[in-house]
Formats: C-alpha cells, structure tokens, sequence
C-alpha cells in the first residue's frame, strides 16, 4: 500500500548558525508538499545559510531539518535524493558540453540512463538550449549557463527544488521561460523554495512569502496575510517588505 | 601616499595587494605563524647544510677560472638561466591573462602603461627572489670557503633576472602577434617548458650518450667539452668572471641586464593594455564537441565522476600542459632505457628513483584537480552520495592516470630488469598515493583555473608531497640495487606522510 505523501516538504525547527556571528538564529519554517514559497529578505538576513543547511553543504550548529519527513542531518544520502540545488552561481563545467553535464549529473543521482537521455532532451528543449546543446559551457553567456545549470536541477526529477537567487543574469524572455518551467512543476506536484530580491517575481509567483530578517523569520503568509502583519496603508509587497524589514530592525535595536 | 596615478601609486597598490595575498594564505592560522618562522629556519639550514655537502671538498677554487672552471660555471648558469627565463615566461602570460583587476584600471583615465611597467618590474623582483632562494645557500657557502668575492653571485643572479625577464616580455609579446591571444598561453606554457627543460635535458643526454651516466656536471667537465670552448680570457666567460668577484666584469654585466631590462619596459609597457584586452575575448568563441559525445550510457556516480574528471582533463590544453611538462623530464630515463635495450648495460636502477619522484610529483598536480580544483564543489555535496565515494572516484582517476603515464615505463622496465620493474611499481604506486593522500588532507576548495596557486596554498602540503615523493624514491632506488638500507628512506617517508597527515586539518574533521 502506498503511503500518503507528507504534509510538509521542509519542516525546519531552532535552526541555528554562528559564523563570526549569528547567521541563524532559532529559525522555525514549514513548507508544505506541493507549495511554491518565496524566501525574502535584506541581504545578510540568513536566507542562503539556511538553504545551504537543508541541502546539506552547511552543518547546523543547533535545531533540525526534516524533509518529507525524514531526518536530513541523519539522513543526508536520502534526503539529496529528493532534493536539488541551484545557487545564483551556476554549478556548471566549462569543458563540458549541456548534453554532457546533465548526463555528469544524472550519473550522480543514478538516473536509469534511456530515462535521463529523454529528461535532458525535454529539459534542453523546454529551455532553448537546443542550438547549444553540444557546445562547451566556457562559451556560453551568464544566462544560458544558468539555465544549464537549472536543466542539471530538474534532471533527476527532485520533489523540493531549492533556488537562491535564479533570476540573476537571466533575460526578460528567459526569465519567464524559467518561471514557466518552475511553475508547471509545482502543478505536478513538486514543492519549491527560493530566494530572491526581485519582489515582483515572488508576488507573482509564490504561494506563501517569508519574511527573513536577522537569522529568524519575521514575517509568512500569502500578500495579503503580509500586508496585514505590516499594517495598512502599504499596498505593494515592496512597500510592505520595507515596512516589515524596519520593524524587524527596530525591534533588534530594541532588544540590543 | 604619493600622487594617484603615478608608478609609485602603483607600486604602493601592488605591493599591498601581494602582501595581503601572503597574509590570507596565512590567515586563520594565528598560532601556527611560529611554526612556520622555525620552518623557514629549518629548511634555510637544511639547504646550506646541503650546500656544504656538495661543495665541501671546492674549498681550493682558484681565484681566476681556468678554461675548465669558465666551462663548468657558465653551463651551470645558462642552465639556471633557462630554468628563470621559464618562470618569467609563464608569470608574464599571467600578467596578460588574469583579468583581476585590470578591466577596472583600464577602464579608468589612468595611464595603464605604468600599472604594467610596475607589474613587470614586481615579476622582475620574484624572480629574482625566488632564485636567490636557491642559489644564496651556494652562494654563502663558497663566499665561506673561498672568500667574500663569491657574494657577487648575488649580483649576478639578480642581472640573470632582469635578462630573463626582459627575454620573457620580448617572447611572449612576439607569441602574441604571431599566434595571437587564444593560443599565446598554451604556445607561451609550451615554450617555457621547452626553454627550462631543453638545456637540461640536452646536457644530461649529451652526457648519457658520451659517458653513459645522467651527470651534468660530468659532461661539463669532461675533456671532449673543453677542447673545443675557447679559452679562458673569451668575452663568453664574462659571466664566470662576474660570479667569481671580478669587478669590472660584474659592473658590465650588471650594467648590460639593467639597460636591456629598462629598454623592455619603456617599449613594451604601453603596449600591454591593448594585449591585455585581446586576451579578454578569448572564450568568447563556443567550442563544438561531436553530437556523439552525448550518449547516455548506464551509469553510476563513481564511473560518472571519474568519467568527468578524465574529460575535464583531456580538454584543457593548457592544464594539460601544466602537468604532462613535468614528464619532459621522463626523457633522459627513456633514453637510458632505450640504450638498456640496445647494449644491455646495468643503469635500469637509475630509472627506478627517477619514475618514483616523477610520479609523485605528477599524481600531487592531478589530485589538486580532482579534489581541491572542483568547480562545482556545490553540486558534488549536494548529490545524494556519500563523501567516501567521491573520493574513491576521484582517487580512481588520478591513479587510472597515473598508470596509463608510467605502466608502459614499468612495462618496458620488466623486459630488462624484472625486479627493478616490480620495485618501480610498487614504488610509483606508493609516491601516487601518498601525493594524492595529502591533498586530499589539506584540501582547499578553489578553482581549476587557479592551478599555479596550489603550490602556496599550503606550503606544508607541498613540502610533504615532494619531501615524500624523493623518500620513496631514495627507498625504491636502493631497493632496486637490493640494499637494506632502502629501509630507511621507506621509514623517514613513512614518517612524512604520518607527520602530514598530524598536522593536516582534515585530521579533526575526518
């Protein structure tokens, strides 16, 4: 009998990170299967650390991260199963061709090699890659090479995609094109989380917003639940954002 | 602080800049700085102890060489120069192609030209240091044993630089405008090998084919040399004369380097911007791989990322170069085997150190690559595969390597002296692995790009590395003459290794 999908893709609880100092700071988050949710947050807020927590290049110093339920610091093998990354720095190979990385990459999740083949051409496809698919990636600009590397993401078919900053260097026409392919995979059932400073991008798209400041979450809800957290008269979410961030500044010199 | 813009501004700016650069290579290491001063004092004494060695029994030198002496100091010169002139060649190409800063500096309404007048001079100095770090033990020694006359070495060393810089600029700039900005750095990598390497290598064949040993300074000093230089009052030995105190000569050839080295900035500074900024288009231009090379084949992760090194490795030239130029010095070992096939003679145990040292050193450059160069560091850690295995894969590809470089060496070894064969394996594969081991012990991420850096990123990993590449070496050189004494070499490289591996960060982490 097959077992019921877990409620919550990431369940994050006092997770904690000092570096010089505090990264993270007893953060408490819960992404829910099937969602699409938007970290933001000023610069220095925390919000890469503590994806590079989940995905399991940063060790925590405190708390825990459970994905689909299982125990990622216990289980980090099972949990990159379901998981893929990709950082505003593409992760790609300059001597390799498009074709090549993702079979690379395939290779690494163990993806049967007849399934790959059909999910890098689809992925080559879908994203307009097709004219440089057997070129070397040293040629390629800023933006194909992202969107390699987001072909690289998806290839393994993950259920919780983790984006930090996807949008930087991306054209207008791409950028849709990769808003497009995020969007039907959030339809198909996958859960995603990214970053970004673009808020346009996170109103339109995210289903849920997190407002991170200082290591913890200030703010989450839908546009609406934020407005209402950062009182009235702030119509757009940048105009909220900056409210909820000033608060969130206030109450730290307050405390300090 | 001297007005912006101006060769001083600029020497200030650069100096501070390589100083900040020796203090991040040390940083973090606060408690480990005294460890490294009683370092540096115990290798400045090791290397002038090993200079005692050599030249204990030169204590007599004349005061005026003879024709012999002329021969011997000029050949030992010309092969050092030719060693600089390589090192000047591959610093001056960096100048042109890492970018760095200079798309902000030739944005600006400065003169560039002094930035590279500057930079050129800075390349001067290390040079310059970096060969008096080798020569001064030898200097001092015989300034000790034969008179304070021997320190216009030092005077000498630092002409041979500004020669070999002036030299390298002229080179590279004609490499440039022949071959122009997409194949200078792999042309320039290729002829400083073949400059540092061809005088050495061409003496120590000359000397295998005459007299049937590897010794330079045999051939140097022998009579067939001799009878044909010309005699000891030639202007040809003026740097001999320069090195052994004569002042006049000094004055000349000192006089000569710095007015050659002065006329190569002034003509060639102005014109380094505009090289610089061809250099800045180089990977513009997509490189085709056949359609064929996308075939999926079933695969796990191991044979993926051995797969993936091997690739990323036959595609970069230039890397390639970095490390295959080493094996040029594999050349006069397969040519003492190749006279061991035609005349049988006994030197198969002189191949037996040589193959050792060579691969240590080859596998030390590779497993950089592999472990420390990744430059998708991320996405390895981000796959669902355990760290073991990543580096059983990449260990996997250095050693595959290496075997594919020295197993027919070995090969052809076993067909002329089975036993030196098995001690050369057994000693090629140990040197690997301890090389690749240390590392893997002091690892730091970087990119593949910055290969060169891998030498001062931790001086103790490569201090370990060759210290132990030349201990197993020395074992597997007297194990193949069938002497108990390899026994000890084998323990002081077994206690390197084990010493690395105390002292390594990984040890707390792993």
């Amino acid at each position: 009998m097959n077992q019921p999908a877990p409620s919550f893709a990431l369940e994050i609880r006092g997770l904690v990170k000092h570096f010089d100092q505090p990264a993270v700071d007893g953060l408490d988050l819960r992404v829910r299967t099937g969602e699409f949710y938007t970290l933001l947050g000023p610069n220095g807020a925390g919000k890469t650390t503590t994806l590079r927590m989940v995905t399991g290049l940063l060790k925590p110093d405190r708390g825990s991260i459970t994905v689909f339920g299982i125990d990622a610091l216990a289980d980090p093998i099972r949990v990159k199963r379901a998981v893929a990354w990709l950082s505003d720095e593409p992760m790609i190979y300059d001597k390799l061709t498009p074709m090549e990385y993702l079979h690379f990459v395939a290779g690494l999740w163990a993806v049967e090699s007849g399934l790959a083949e059909l999910r890098a051409r689809d992925l080559i496809g879908w994203l307009g890659l097709e004219a440089h698919a057997h070129d070397r990636c040293e040629g390629l600009s800023k933006g194909t090479r992202q969107k390699v590397a987001l072909t690289g993401a998806l290839v393994h078919d993950p259920q919780l995609i983790i984006l930090d900053e996807p949008f930087t260097g991306l054209d207008a026409g791409s950028a849709r094109l990769v808003k497009r392919v995020l969007r039907e995979r959030v339809q198909a059932g996958c859960s995603v989380i990214m970053t970004t400073h673009i808020l346009d991008v996170a109103e339109r798209m995210a289903d849920r917003i997190g407002v991170m400041v200082a290591g913890r979450l200030l703010a989450e809800g839908n546009l609406e639940e934020l407005r209402q957290q950062a009182g009235a008269g702030h119509a757009s979410l940048e105009d909220t954002f900056l409210a909820l961030v000033e608060t969130g500044a206030e109450e730290r010199t307050a405390a300090a | 602080m001297s007005r912006a813009g101006t060769l001083f501004w600029f020497a200030h700016h650069e100096w501070r800049l390589a100083w900040r650069d020796c203090l991040w290579l040390r940083s973090g290491r606060r408690r480990s700085r005294r460890r490294v001063v009683l370092g540096l004092i115990a290798i400045v004494l090791f290397l002038h102890g090993f200079a005692y060695l050599v030249l204990y029994r030169s204590a007599d030198l004349p005061r005026l060489p003879d024709q012999r002496m002329s021969v011997m100091l000029t050949g030992m010169l010309a092969l050092y120069g030719s060693m600089m002139l390589s090192q000047a060649m591959e610093a001056v190409t960096r100048a042109f192609y890492g970018r760095g800063d200079l798309d902000l500096i030739l944005s600006s309404p400065v003169a560039a030209w002094r930035l590279f007048a500057v930079r050129i001079g800075a390349i001067a100095v290390t040079i310059a240091a970096m060969s008096l770090a080798l020569a001064a033990p030898f200097i001092n020694i015989l300034a000790w044993f034969s008179g304070l006359r021997w320190l216009a070495g030092y005077g000498v060393i630092v002409a041979l630089a500004m020669v070999t810089v002036a030299v390298a600029v002229m080179l590279t700039v004609g490499l440039f405008r022949t071959i122009g900005p997409k194949y200078t750095r792999l042309g320039a990598q290729i002829v400083a090998a073949v400059i540092g390497a061809s005088f050495a290598i061409g003496v120590q064949l000359a000397a295998i084919l005459c007299y049937g040993t590897p010794s330079r300074l045999a051939f140097l000093q022998s009579e067939a040399v001799t009878r044909y230089a010309p005699d000891s009052g030639s202007t040809l030995w003026l740097l001999a004369r320069a090195i052994l105190g004569d002042m006049l000569a000094l004055v000349v050839v000192f006089g000569i380097s710095a007015i050659m080295f002065a006329a190569t900035v002034c003509i060639f500074a102005p014109r380094f911007g505009q090289l610089a900024l061809a250099t800045a288009g180089v990977s513009g231009n997509p490189t085709r791989q056949g359609a064929c090379s996308s075939g999926f084949r079933r695969t796990w992760p191991t044979r993926s990322l051995r797969a993936k090194e091997w690739t990323l490795l036959r595609r970069d030239p230039w890397l390639m170069s970095q490390i295959l130029m080493q094996l040029l010095y594999l050349l006069p070992p397969a040519f003492i085997l190749w006279r061991n096939f035609r005349e049988g003679s006994g030197a198969s145990t002189l191949l037996v150190p040589i193959l050792i040292i060579a691969a240590g050193q080859l596998a030390g450059g590779l497993a950089w690559l592999a472990i420390s160069g990744e430059d998708a560091a991320d996405l390895i850690a981000s796959a669902p595969v355990t760290n073991a295995c990543v580096l059983r894969a990449k260990t996997a590809a250095v050693m595959g390597a290496i075997a594919i470089v020295f197993g027919p060496f070995v090969a052809a070894l076993a067909v002329v002296a089975p036993i030196c064969a098995l001690v050369a394996a057994l000693g090629v594969g140990t040197a690997a692995a301890s090389a690749t081991s240390i590392q893997f012990w002091f690892r730091v991420q970087a990119k593949r790009s910055h290969f060169r850096r891998r030498q001062t990123s931790s001086r103790i990993a490569t201090f370990s590395e060759a210290l132990s590449s030349c201990s197993w070496a020395g074992a597997g050189g007297l194990a193949a003459a069938s002497s108990w004494l390899a026994t000890i070499p084998g323990l002081i490289a077994l206690a390197i290794v084990t010493g690395a591996w105390i002292i390594s960060p990984a040890k707390n982490t792993l």
